[in-house]
């Protein structure tokens, strides 16, 4: 045992000794550009990585997520409508600005988890866990005033005069003043709803 | 015994002779007079009514239609998206009109506290409407027209 440490410590001597040594046979020039296209390498393999899995292609591919959630969105108007602009999954779950894009993903290994040890794999164990899995969408759009609604709809962008008048009241009450946002009313629009029992609004 | 049941058989012929000749003349099927090899072309969608003004009923127990675009809209066991504006406690927020009160009551007319589970599926009896031509004449006409008719002087 202690001869195991020995040794692996007698490897990251030698790595760290290697390391700092000046190159003896490259180049500066060629550890530089080197250096560069391995890093642009990186980073872009990295992001298309990242990318890969931020597309509706990506998340069906677990059945919980195809036979689901994915089969329900299929019925809304952010799947199927008359203009034909269409929002996957990603554009509503996933953040789209880098730095919070990365904190999602880091808090979807959560998800990776689930999907290893089959918290949801039955119908009958999503729909029991569906009023928290919501509860928990729910309070992050709420908690960032609804920033993926927002990347398409913006109360700017709304002429309220083509609203229905029953929309529009409502915007002008409620959005336009800040007092709620996308969220708090429009619940259960690409996605069947929980039991909403104790939902504010709800009943 | 056996006359009456020979009665019956000639009244069912007289009945499907009679249907037969009605049907020839009059009835416009899906089909739309298309012959059995040949596909009909459908009809356009027509648009759902969506103005937010309160039709007027045509008669007082009329369940009131539904001025407003409905789609989208769950009404299951879990969630009931009109309630969400129109129960008693959402109205103050939705401005919009509350359930009927007759609506709280069970069967034996006992009121509840909330929407009784007998009335809970609001698309049973409240629909939208779509602005499409009718396929059969209605002669209905409202008491109202009716009662003021019948006073008018002659």
């Amino acid at each position: 045992m202690m001869g195991l440490i020995r040794k692996a410590w007698g490897l990251v001597v030698w790595i760290w000794s290697t390391a700092s040594r000046p190159a003896r046979h490259l180049s500066i020039g060629f550890l530089a550009l080197g250096g560069f296209f391995a890093g642009v390498m990186f980073w872009g393999g990295f992001n298309t990585a990242l990318e890969a899995t931020n597309t509706e292609a990506f998340c069906i591919s677990c059945h919980e997520m195809e036979n689901n959630v994915f089969q329900e969105l299929k019925t809304t108007v952010h799947y199927s409508n008359r203009s034909g602009v269409r929002a996957s999954c990603p554009d509503c779950h996933v953040p789209h600005d880098w730095t919070d894009k990365i904190a999602r993903k880091m808090q979807a290994s959560k998800e990776v988890w689930g999907t290893l040890f089959g918290t949801i794999d039955t119908r009958e164990k999503f729909l029991a866990n569906r009023r928290k899995l919501a509860g928990h969408e729910w309070e992050r759009l709420k908690a960032n005033n609804s920033l993926e609604c927002r990347n398409c709809h913006s109360p700017e962008g709304m002429d309220i005069t083509v609203q229905s008048v029953r929309a529009s009241t409502a915007h002008q009450t409620y959005l336009f003043t800040g007092e709620k946002t996308c969220i708090d009313c429009h619940k259960g629009i690409a996605h069947e709803l929980p039991d909403m029992t104790g939902v504010p609004g709800w009943q | 015994m056996r006359i009456s049941s020979f009665c019956a058989v000639i009244a069912a012929v007289g009945v499907l002779l009679a249907g037969g000749a009605s049907l020839s003349e009059e009835l416009i099927t899906l089909r739309n007079g298309l012959s059995i090899d040949q596909e009909a072309a459908a009809p356009p969608l027509p648009k759902v009514e969506n103005h937010d003004k309160r039709r007027v009923r045509n008669f007082a127990e009329q369940p009131p239609t539904i001025p407003h675009t409905i789609r989208g809209y769950e009404v299951t066991r879990n969630a009931n998206k009109c309630l969400s504006c129109h129960s008693r406690i959402q109205t103050g927020e939705s401005q919009a009109p509350m359930v009927s009160v007759t609506h709280f009551m069970d069967r034996d007319n006992q009121v509840l506290a909330t929407v009784s589970p007998r009335r809970y599926f609001c698309n049973q009896c409240h629909v939208v409407q779509e602005d499409v031509k009718p396929l059969v004449n209605n002669d209905f006409v409202d008491v109202e027209l009716m009662l003021r008719n019948s006073e008018a002087p002659q």
